[in-house]
């Protein structure tokens, strides 16, 4: 993958997917959770899926992940058909899944050595991604020694080790505080200029999508389909101090709330 | 420390209840520990064990690994629950002494009826408490595991195994100590050998201290014995005593 300039990157990344999702149709016994859903994920850039509770975000993560199958249609990740999970995507879990028994630097390089990367190898790649999301000094404590946002960045320092290109996080920042949720998004738009990855977002914060997005797809309740799909464009390149106050960021969360407070209603 | 207390609780109300006497063939602490150190000196406890922990060991070993084996076994597969948990639960439930008859009618009065009894005794608790560890293995770390590329063999041996250690080993410690009461149960019932024919011996004569010092000296040893079977758990599982964290 080579990385792609900035002032380019709309342009290229309009023909090119890191991962494309086609007809899929999921279906839970007598639930249909997903229903002919097609979805386009431009390499390098974070787009966010956005809907209503229950309509189906983390069942279209956990496809892409290859972690369940789709009842119908298909997933290609560069290209290639997605038939289980792969070395290319990495999830971060809504209740971050950290061993309750292993150390925060086994944690952080499990997946790695489930890849029988050795010890020490492992543990110097994990050193780093630990200092990456803020925690050097943690490696020797349990996740029971941690906050909740703590934990989540170690789930978030165990799918960036893996060296992934693709980044699945299911509401990610859903534990923490207010101010501490501010600075994982900041922390986020640092990642996503940083690692030059594919990120897929799951959030139910209107806010926190248009905030942190290069693209935004808006779901329908159940059986879900993409209604809607949001590109901000003017301030991506702006700091983060003003994002904010721009005035296309307060117009964007405007209409994503016109449409979806009719299903809350 | 606290053990220690509560030790010394124990045995001061053992030695006044023989004091009072609370019944002729209760007797006190001193005079049990001195039959027990006579037993000791004269080599008979030694000889007494030696015929009792055979049956006791081989079946607690027996019903270890079995038990683990046959528990993990049913906590993995999905269609065989209903056919072996309810023989277990039975087995858990039976009166083993209605059973002892049969075993001797089928296997006769030597080890092997005894090694059987230890482990209708020890085995139905470590299989139920593995297959219901392994069962209840957070479905969201085996998740975690598979999108991290773990193959099978992975998911058993860093989740599935640690995630149940816990549970597996109260079933061990529960098992053992069902095995030392299957031990001696059976050398009461079948054939008085080692500490069960001190028991019966002692009795018989009316030597109370003795058959005391007989009984005490079985709980002594499976105190030790669990707490060596925690320290294995603390070594093999370093992570467990840490706690859990509660998300
Ligand atoms: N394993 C399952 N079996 C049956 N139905 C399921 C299962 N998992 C999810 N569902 C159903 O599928 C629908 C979508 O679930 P999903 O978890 O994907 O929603 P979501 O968009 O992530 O919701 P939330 O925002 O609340 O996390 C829900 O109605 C749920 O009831
Ligand atoms: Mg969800």
């Amino acid at each position: 993958m080579q990385p792609i300039k900035s002032d380019t990157r709309r342009a290229v990344t309009e023909t090119d997917s890191a991962v494309s999702v086609r007809n899929v149709s999921k279906v839970y016994g007598d639930v249909q959770a997903l229903k002919d859903l097609s979805l386009e994920f431009p390499r390098g850039e974070l787009t966010s899926l956005l809907g209503p509770s229950g309509c189906g975000k983390t069942t279209l993560l956990k496809i892409i992940a290859g972690l369940l199958e789709p009842t119908s249609g298909q997933i290609e990740v560069n290209g290639a058909k997605v038939t289980g999970p792969g070395p290319d995507r990495s999830f971060v879990f809504q209740d971050f899944a950290l061993l309750p028994w292993a150390s925060v630097i086994r944690n952080v390089a499990f997946g790695l050595e489930l890849r029988g990367v050795a010890k020490s190898e492992r543990e110097a790649i994990a050193e780093k991604y630990i200092r990456e999301v803020g925690l050097a000094g943690f490696e020797k404590k349990f996740p029971h020694q941690l906050s909740g946002g703590m934990r989540q960045r170690v789930g978030l320092a165990r799918a960036l080790s893996v060296n992934a290109q693709v980044l699945l996080l299911d509401e990610p920042f859903s534990a923490v505080d207010e101010q501490t949720r501010r600075k994982f998004q900041e922390d986020l738009l640092e990642l996503v200029k940083t690692e030059k990855k594919t990120f897929i977002f799951v959030t139910h914060s209107i806010e926190e999508a248009v905030y942190v997005s290069d693209q935004i797809a808006i779901l329908l309740p159940r059986p879900s389909r993409v209604s809607e799909i949001i590109r901000p464009s003017s301030f991506r390149d702006k700091s983060v101090d003003n994002i904010r106050r721009d005035p296309e960021y307060l117009d964007i969360v405007d209409r994503i709330w016109a449409s979806l407070r009719s299903y809350v209603e | 420390m606290l053990k220690l207390l509560s030790a010394l609780i124990v045995f001061g109300a053992w030695e006044i209840g023989g004091r009072i006497p609370v019944s002729y063939a209760f007797p006190t602490f001193i005079d049990s520990m001195a039959a027990l150190a006579r037993m000791t000196f004269d080599g008979s406890i030694f000889v007494a064990y030696a015929e009792t922990l055979q049956p006791l060991v081989v079946g607690v070993l027996i019903s270890a690994v079995v038990g683990i084996g046959l528990g993990l076994w049913i906590g993995l597969s999905k269609g065989f629950e209903w056919l072996f948990s309810p023989i277990f639960v039975v087995m858990q439930a039976a009166p083993l002494a209605a059973l002892i008859p049969i075993l001797v009618m089928v296997y006769g009065i030597g080890l092997t009826s005894k090694v059987f009894v230890v482990c209708i005794m020890a085995m139905p608790v470590i299989v139920l408490n593995t297959a219901s560890a392994v069962r209840n293995t957070p479905a969201s770390l085996k998740e975690m595991a598979t999108s991290f590329l773990a193959r099978d063999r992975d998911v058993l041996l860093k989740i599935i195994l640690p995630a149940a250690s816990p549970v597996i080993f109260s079933g061990l410690r529960l098992g053992v100590s069902a095995g030392f009461i299957g031990a001696i149960l059976s050398e009461l019932k079948i054939t008085p050998t080692g500490v069960g024919d001190i028991i019966t011996y002692s009795r018989s004569i009316a030597d109370y201290p003795s058959m005391y010092a007989a009984i005490f000296s079985i709980i002594l040893l499976a105190v030790i014995f669990l707490n060596l079977l925690e320290k294995l758990e603390n070594v093999l599982f370093e992570g467990n005593n840490r706690g859990y964290a509660a998300d």
